[in-house]
């Protein structure tokens, strides 16, 4: 069996190309793009936020993006349980339409940061991380200037306690401190995950980690995690 | 017809990177007088209402669904009656 993709695109995204190969040629599984203005998803059965600059960051960060009529598709989806990744431009674009809490500051250091992060695992129990091997740091690059995530005490304290902190920034060897934090996230959140753990945000992308000629392949057990979730229900 | 300015800052209690930074710059070339820094924007509107009450309705809906994101930034609608334009 193999698992739809959906990539969407708006005007703006830059890395739907960099999704599309992960998924169709290095995993091997039906992948389509999606176009912003389409009110259905088709039967896709997990749909990709890309990342990119989406209407130019005007305004804000992915505020704009979530009144393509697609997003209203995607909610639907989403609420219906489907799974929904958003990558770093996709994660600012899930958390301004209210699918996931918070919202994106700029860096602390103010500056676009392109390197690659060291990530740890908080929850292995969703179908974004269930494949990714106990104890393992991912090496995934991070390219962003506003992944600096916040959201008041409330929030954070419901994301910790519901397990929906899933990737946090740490050193190589698994240590999560502030020195590992590349944009200033609070609690050093690289993703986290609705309450209902079917949609998943993320500033760093697995998209380009899928070969290792290209210097990590650590992406891959994201979507071999959602792909073996997805064969398993 | 109105006309609608809108004040957006970021939450009293957030730290604001590029204020923090044009801070920075400022005590630099020598103003030592200044001791904080936070910026902004401006967004004015135009609107075509009946009355004030409706005018300031739709800003501030404007506001709520697509201008201000409440969870990191407050806004200050200024609002006053504009000749019609032609």
């Amino acid at each position: 069996m193999s698992v739809k993709f959906g990539v969407l695109v708006f005007p703006g995204s830059n890395c739907d190309h960099d999704a599309y190969h992960a998924l169709k040629h290095v995993m091997g599984n039906e992948t389509r793009f999606i176009w912003h203005k389409e009110h259905d998803l088709g039967d896709v059965d997990v749909v990709v936020v890309p990342g990119g600059f989406s209407y130019g960051d005007y305004l804000r960060s992915g505020a704009i993006a979530r009144f393509s009529p697609v997003m209203k598709a995607v909610v639907d989806f989403a609420n219906k349980g489907g799974l929904v990744i958003g990558i770093c431009n996709g994660f600012q674009i899930l958390l301004e339409s209210g699918l996931l809490p918070g919202a994106m500051l700029h860096n602390r250091q103010l500056r676009f940061t392109c390197k690659y992060v060291n990530l740890k695992t908080e929850n292995s129990d969703t179908p974004f991380t269930s494949a990714i091997p106990e104890g393992t740091i991912l090496r995934i690059p991070v390219a962003h200037g506003e992944g600096n995530y916040i959201a008041d005490q409330e929030t954070l304290d419901r994301l910790r306690g519901n397990g929906q902190i899933v990737f946090t920034y740490c050193s190589a060897t698994g240590e999560v401190d502030d020195a590992f934090n590349p944009n200033g996230a609070a609690l050093n959140i690289a993703g986290i995950c609705n309450e209902n753990r079917n949609v998943l945000g993320m500033m760093p992308h697995p998209e380009r980690a899928v070969e290792k000629e290209l210097g990590s392949a650590d992406g891959q057990f994201i979507f071999k995690s959602i792909i073996e979730h997805m064969i398993s229900v | 017809m109105y006309h609608a300015r809108i004040y957006v800052t970021l939450k009293k209690s957030i730290l604001d990177p590029r204020g923090k930074a044009s801070f920075g710059a400022l005590k630099n070339i020598g103003f030592s007088g200044i001791s904080d820094v936070r910026i902004g924007k401006v967004v004015d509107l135009n609107i075509e209402a009946a009355d004030e009450q409706e005018a300031r309705g739709i800003a501030r809906n404007a506001c709520e669904k697509l201008l201000v994101n409440e969870v990191m930034e407050d806004y200050e609608i200024e609002l006053k009656a504009a000749a019609k334009q032609a």
